[in-house]
């Protein structure tokens, strides 16, 4: 019996393994489009600046030093480096709110969904889509097109008196969010549609059966059963909208930068690689971190549910 | 004065979809559930029955009519607020809470404060035998034990009223016995109305204080389990429950609820006439495959039929036999109870007898 066991195990074993070896080229791309990349960028961050652009082969911290600090170009010494520290923070909770905002959006969204007929279901989910056939900037124009001073919006209230003057709406961080949360949206309601679609609708109704009202039933079955949609959606949406650059750009203009805009500085008229490759691995850490902490405590979460 | 019904269904209709698509799932139905009582509601799948089930837990609003519950109208009011539980068919256990968490659910939901929660879900873990698995996911139990659960799940808030929707359906035939029994006990030990929904006769038949059998929306008949067996009112309540032959005929004439009725291929039969139904001319006789039994075809004295045996199907307690009989069009159901040691007194192809016991025919209304 052990014997006959053994065999198949071993068998199972060499045929996973015949699998890792089919797979190998397909693996060995992957690593390299993956990593190189990556390592090109680590290593410039620790090279000095060219004069037109590119990198000196001379190592030199000064990328990384530049990313939070300052050097005062008569005497030598470093000071804290408001400008890219700001930057950091709105980025960040730009994010942050763009991530809450897509998820409050989303939610109602991907729940409306869920519950219609199968059959239009996929209607709905067509027009989900419809935006991302559309290039990204000419969308982001599209906003601009709404929301400037001369824009539909302000047209509007001016012409029905409701003001007498344009509201700065552009260039504001709520013009940077209105056009993430916009674009983000899709992001969060796919994934939170696909959790949704696997939830049970029967308990939701043995949630009812047992006296919990309709917020109740949705704080305890509906939303630690989607959890999954929830933590996807929330990852998917802040990674872009960390190292968003278009939309900053255009509806933020120059003064209410985010991290991406300040790295296509470094890279552009910054002539600076080594800081704009120290900054593009710094906001990949923040993504890790940010990452490590929120799926640990959606986790750990989870558990205690249940 | 009569004690209040539990639940009273009053001209109850429930339409789906719209103008020619417009379908009465439940049709002008009207049923009263009395106190404590285990009633089932049977019928073949797409009957309403579950439907009808769904409208007294509030999952579904009637189009029009009545549900009270001891007397007051609920019809309109949300199923969160109503003291009645289901069983649902897949138990519905919530997968991200343990056994004990499913079972005090409802309490929580309630506001109990948490001592009471918990001795509450002590106790009803002890009255389903499920103390040892209290921390146990859902999904780390069988199916028996997550019936068990989702009974405890619903039992737990001391509802008014259970129901129960094919709860069994999803168990081994050794299990749902058991199961059987099991339902029984805590009914019995609760005192709660248990409303039970099964397309399964004999588990209808075994269980039930009373049984409305439903067909095409409707409540055919309502009555005790004999009531239902014995006497069923019309035609599909005796095909539905049990065998049945049935056999044309012709009542020549009835005296104190013994008719005569002349049959082409039986002769002249005595059949039951039911109560307060004036029975005459054109009508179907109704026999039980159990009440009759095969003999030789020239005994004159017993034999009222004869034909060909078409099928025997050896049932382990008892074998069922198929006749064809003389005119060639009707098949004939008889079961037989098998004896030790007894082999099969007639095989396939044989010609044979059918006598009829005494008392055995009844004629069926319309």
């Amino acid at each position: 019996m052990t014997d006959a066991a053994g065999t198949i195990e071993a068998e199972q074993s060499r045929d996973i393994r015949k699998r890792w070896l089919l797979s190998l080229p397909a693996l060995l791309i992957i690593l390299a489009a993956a990593t190189g990349p990556l390592l090109i960028v680590l290593v410039y961050s620790f090279l000095a600046p060219g004069p037109y652009g590119d990198v000196q082969w001379l190592a030199s911290l000064d990328g990384w030093i530049s990313v939070v600090m300052e050097k005062d170009i008569f005497d030598g010494t470093f000071s804290l480096a408001d400008a890219h520290v700001s930057i950091f923070m709105r980025s960040v909770v730009l994010s942050l709110i763009t991530t809450v905002l897509t998820l409050l959006v989303g939610f109602p969204t991907a729940y409306f969904i869920v519950t219609r007929p199968e059959k239009t279901r996929e209607l709905w989910l067509f027009l989900i889509t419809i935006p991302f056939w559309t290039n990204l900037l000419i969308r982001t124009f599209a906003i601009l097109e709404v929301i400037r001073n001369e824009g539909l919006v302000n047209g509007l209230l001016l012409k029905f008196g409701l003001i007498a003057r344009p509201i700065q709406m552009l260039f504001t961080d709520g013009a940077i969010l209105t056009g993430m949360v916009y674009v983000y949206l899709p992001l969060m309601v796919l994934p939170l549609y696909a959790s949704m679609e696997k939830l049970d609708f029967r308990l939701v109704e043995a949630g009812y059966d047992l006296y919990a009202t309709p917020f109740k039933v949705l704080r305890k079955i509906i939303i630690p059963l989607v959890k999954p949609g929830v933590i996807a959606g929330s990852i998917l949406v802040f990674i872009p909208a960390l190292g968003a650059y278009v939309t900053p750009s255009i509806l933020g203009g120059g003064k209410n930068m985010m991290l991406g805009n300040l790295i296509e500085l470094q890279f552009g008229q910054g002539r600076n690689w080594p800081l704009g490759s120290a900054l593009s691995i710094t906001l990949m850490l923040i993504v890790m971190v940010a990452l490590l902490v929120y799926v640990r405590n959606a986790g750990s979460q989870g558990s205690r549910h249940g | 004065m009569a004690e209040l019904n539990a639940v009273e269904i009053r001209h109850v209709s429930k339409i789906f979809g719209f103008g020619e698509f417009a379908f009465a799932a439940v049709d002008n139905t009207s049923v009263s559930i009395r106190q404590n009582e285990f009633f089932t509601l049977l019928g073949p799948s797409g009957c309403g029955k579950t439907t009808l089930l769904r409208l007294i837990a509030g999952f579904e609003y009637p189009t029009s009519g009545e549900i009270m519950l001891n007397g007051e109208n609920i019809a309109a009011m949300p199923p969160f607020k109503r003291p009645i539980n289901t069983v649902f068919q897949s138990y519905a256990l919530f997968p991200h809470m343990t056994v004990a968490e499913n079972i005090g659910f409802g309490l929580t939901m309630l506001g109990k404060p948490k001592q009471e929660v918990k001795d509450r879900v002590d106790a009803m873990l002890k009255l389903v035998r499920m103390e040892a698995l209290a921390g146990r996911r859902t999904s780390q139990i069988s199916g028996g034990q997550q019936q068990r659960v989702a009974l405890a799940r619903a039992l737990a808030p001391q509802p008014k009223v259970l129901l129960l929707d094919e709860p069994l359906s999803a168990l081994d035939y050794k299990l749902r016995k058991d199961m059987q029994i099991e339902l029984k006990r805590l009914q019995a030990e609760t005192g709660i109305t248990f409303i039970f929904v099964t397309h399964d006769q004999e588990e209808a038949l075994t269980m039930s204080d009373r049984i409305a059998v439903m067909s095409s929306g409707k409540i055919l008949q309502v009555g005790n389990p004999r009531e239902i067996y014995d006497a069923p009112a019309d035609r599909f309540v005796a095909d539905f429950i049990g065998e049945t032959n049935f056999l044309k005929g012709r009542i020549s004439s009835v005296t104190d609820g013994i008719a005569d009725v002349d049959t082409p291929v039986a002769g002249r039969i005595s059949a039951t006439v039911p109560r307060d139904f004036h029975a005459e001319g054109e009508v179907t006789v109704v026999l039980r495959p159990e009440h009759a039994t095969l003999c030789q075809p020239d005994r004159a004295d017993a034999s009222q039929m004869t034909g060909t045996l078409e099928n025997v199907v050896y049932f382990g307690t008892d074998t069922h036999y198929h006749v064809r009989l003389s005119d060639g069009e009707t098949l004939f159901t008889l079961r037989e109870q098998n004896k030790p040691l007894q082999s099969a007194r007639f095989a396939q192809g044989d010609r044979v007898g059918i006598a009829l016991e005494a008392n055995a025919a009844r004629v069926l209304r319309n």
